[in-house]
Order: structure tokens, then sequence, then C-alpha cells
């Protein structure tokens, strides 16, 4: 099994292993956006590997960066409405 | 490899759409949603991949004189960086509405908003 | 509220189709005809070192210009949601301490140089990966540590406003004026081609994607600016 294929499953495993973290009701919410912030930066480690920098790129800075600061933001505007 | 990210990717959308349609908070189901729209990008470039190619960009590892036998297909890469963009537009979109009804209501639990409900 | 079951149903359901598609995938060994067009024809026509960049301004120029067109939507729309969330002249009601001397010595380092990368990233689209959005995300990310060290900064939407529609709308008359000087809508043939590889080639690539890129960055400043002036409920 080559190298590029190893990393490739690892990383497979992890994006897993976080998108279930990211959606579990009882987790608080903090973690699950930082969770689905992991998603999306373990995701552009992909892309990488499938040979697509632009993606790359692109997913990183918005997908993972921008998502996860918005989220952030409307989170500390409603607390009090987390623990619905 | 473009086998296990195609796997990665279905299986992200399976579970983006569990986290959306069980959660009763709305911020976990935008959160949901992001998990799911990431699974469809990464399905889309994986189909893209041509084995042993590298990626589609002219300079020295690739001379033009040889770039039909050198790159992979680059179209699905321009579809899903508007893709990408367009989401993270769309998230903002249901944050801000996330944030009109928190404020109207005063709780984020779904099956208070039945205003719409028959 | 939906029964477990049937969320479970569903997915199952969902999971069969993917396994069908699955199934029935193959991965190709020669590019297909589209894909061979564009490798073959971008050097000589277009000039563009990256085949992306080539495709997303001028190959699929329109989709492009779609694209810009929701982004502004979306911007629009989250302006006009939480317009009303703040009333003027109340001001913020609770104390917030200064930033430390860490964050504000470390932002006015930062910021300058943030600005410069965003610029380069979106200047450079059409030599490395890169471009016009991700140039744009970066100007953004220099927007929100602004807003970061500083919350009560008023950041002036006038001039985000003033940028944004300045760019789109110089997006468009590039277009157009590809129409009147070269082949079509968005052609990039109206200045020189030049030699591939080099800063001042590809034509008018390098002036619409950084025109697209102040208008991303533009937007998203936008987006960010309108959720941070939001009231602490």
């Amino acid at each position: 099994m080559t190298l590029l294929i190893a990393m490739s499953l690892l990383l497979s495993v992890t994006i897993v292993a976080a998108a279930l973290l990211a959606i579990r009701g009882s987790q608080s919410l903090a973690i699950s956006i930082l969770a689905a912030g992991l998603v999306s930066l373990l995701a552009s480690v992909q892309f990488l590997l499938l040979a697509a920098p632009d993606v790359a790129m692109t997913e990183a800075a918005i997908g993972s960066g921008l998502t996860t600061f918005l989220f952030f933001f409307v989170l500390g505007r409603v607390r009090g409405g987390e623990h619905d | 490899m473009a086998y296990i990210a195609m796997t990665t990717g279905f299986v992200l959308i399976l579970i983006g759409l569990y986290g959306a349609l069980t959660n009763r908070n709305i911020l976990r189901m935008i959160v949901a949603f992001t998990v799911a729209n990431t699974g469809v990008n990464l399905v889309m470039v994986a189909v893209g991949y041509l084995h042993g190619r590298t990626a589609p960009i002219l300079d020295a590892a690739v001379p033009v004189a040889e770039a039909v036998a050198r790159i992979i297909d680059p179209v699905p890469q321009a579809l899903v960086l508007t893709a990408i963009v367009i989401g993270v537009g769309v998230t903002a979109l249901m944050l801000a509405y996330a944030y009109k009804l928190y404020e109207s209501k005063r709780t984020l639990d779904i099956s208070a908003f039945k205003d719409l409900k028959w | 509220m939906i029964s477990r079951f049937f969320v479970i149903l569903l997915l199952f359901g969902l999971a069969v189709v993917f396994s069908g598609l699955m199934a029935g995938y193959s991965p190709d060994e020669v590019l297909n005809l589209s894909a061979r067009y564009y490798a073959e024809h971008t050097a000589q026509d277009i000039g563009a070192a990256n085949i992306v960049t080539a495709i997303i301004v001028t190959f699929r120029g329109l989709d492009t210009l779609g694209e810009v067109t929701v982004l502004f939507l979306t911007a629009a729309i989250v302006g006009l949601v939480l317009s009303h969330g703040r009333r003027e002249g109340r001001g913020l009601e609770r104390e917030l301490p200064p930033a430390g001397e860490l964050l504000s010595t470390g932002t006015r380092l930062l910021v300058p140089l943030i600005l410069l990368l965003g610029a380069y990233v979106f200047v450079n689209g059409h030599l490395t990966p890169g471009g016009g959005f991700q140039g744009g995300a970066i100007l953004a990310s220099a927007i929100l540590l602004l807003l970061l060290t500083d919350p009560l900064r008023r950041i002036s939407h006038r001039l985000i406003t003033a940028i944004e529609s300045t760019a789109g709308l110089v997006f468009v008359g590039i277009g157009v004026l590809g129409i009147f000087l070269a082949g079509g809508f968005l052609d990039n043939r109206i200045l020189p081609i030049g030699s591939l590889g080099a800063l001042f080639s590809a034509g008018a690539i390098p002036i619409i994607y950084s025109f697209i890129g102040l208008k991303v960055g533009a937007e998203f400043s936008s987006m960010l600016a309108h959720l941070s002036e939001t009231e602490d409920l």
C-alpha cells in the first residue's frame, strides 16, 4: 500500500470520526462547531492529495476559516438559546 | 484512491443528513448542513481524479506539449470552487435567519416555530 | 417531529442509491473530450498557466458571473435582515475591557501583511494555484482581525459598498468590452496574451480576477461587519 493511499485512509477515518462528533446532540455547541471546522480542514488536505490545489486553498480559507468564524459570531449573540 | 475519497464523501452526506433531521436546535442543524456540504464537494472532486496524474497547472513539471497526458480533469475543480463559495454564502444566510428567529421568540428549538404548520 | 425510524429508513434508501452509483463508477484512463480540449487549447488561445483559472474566467465565464450575482444577493440579504436589529444611538450596554498589548500591536503588524498576501494571491491567479476567491477570503480575514481586536470599531459600510459596486461594474464592463474588441463576452484577448508564465500574460485575466477578488473580499467583510454589529440578545 503506497504512502498516498495510507494517508488517504487515515484522513478518511479521522474525517468520519470528527463528523460523528459534530452531529451528536449531547455535545456542547462550541465543540460541535469546532468539529465541523476540523472536518473542513481535513477535507482540504484530502483535496490536495486528489491533485486539486485550487480547491484545497479555497476550502481551507473559506470553508474552514470563515464558516467557523460566522458560527462563533452568532453563537456569541444567542447566549441562552444554545441549550434547547 | 478516488474510491476512498468518494466513499468518505457519501458517508459524510449521510451523516450530515442524519444530523439535520434529528437535531432540534437550529444551530446544530446548520452545522450538520455544513458537514453534508463538505461531503458533496469531496465526491465531486473525487470524480475528476485520474490515476497517476498531477494537478492541471502548466509549469516546469507539466510542459505544454504533454499536458494532455499528464493532468487530471480540470472541470470538476472549477465547479467545486463555485460550490464552496456559494455554500458559505448560504450558511451566512441561515445564520442570519437563526439570529432573527431567536430575537423573535427567545428560543432556538425548532418545535417552537409552528406558525407555518397546517 | 419525524420519528427516528423513518429517518433511518430514508438514510438506508439513500445509502442503497449511493452504493449503486459507486458500483457503476470506474475511474477514467484518459481525459474525456472537453478536458482534452481545455488541456490542448489553453496555452495558445488563453495564455494562462493555471488551467482552472482559464476555465473559470474565460471558458465558463458566465458561471462566474452567476456566482458573483449570487454572492451579491447573499450579502445584500444579510445586510437587510440584520439591519433592523440595531437601534442607533443606544450604544453598547456592557463595558468592554481594552484589548491587550499583544493583540493591538500584533494587529497593527499583521493587517498590512495579510492584505498584501491577499493581493498577491489574486494577482497571481493565472500562474499558480490561487485566484480571486481565495484572495478575497484572505482580505476578509484581515477585516476580521480588525473586528476581533476592537469590537466597537465602526467599519464604514459606505466604503465597503462603494468598493463592491465599483468592482462588480468594472467586471461586467470588461466583459462587455470583450464583445466589441474581441471574440465575445469576457474574452480575455482585449489585451495582448504575452508569454506563458510571465506576470503580465494571459490578456485581461489578471485584471478580471483582481476585481473579482476585491468584490468577494468586500462582500465577506460586509457580512462580517453586519453580524458583529448586531445586538447582544
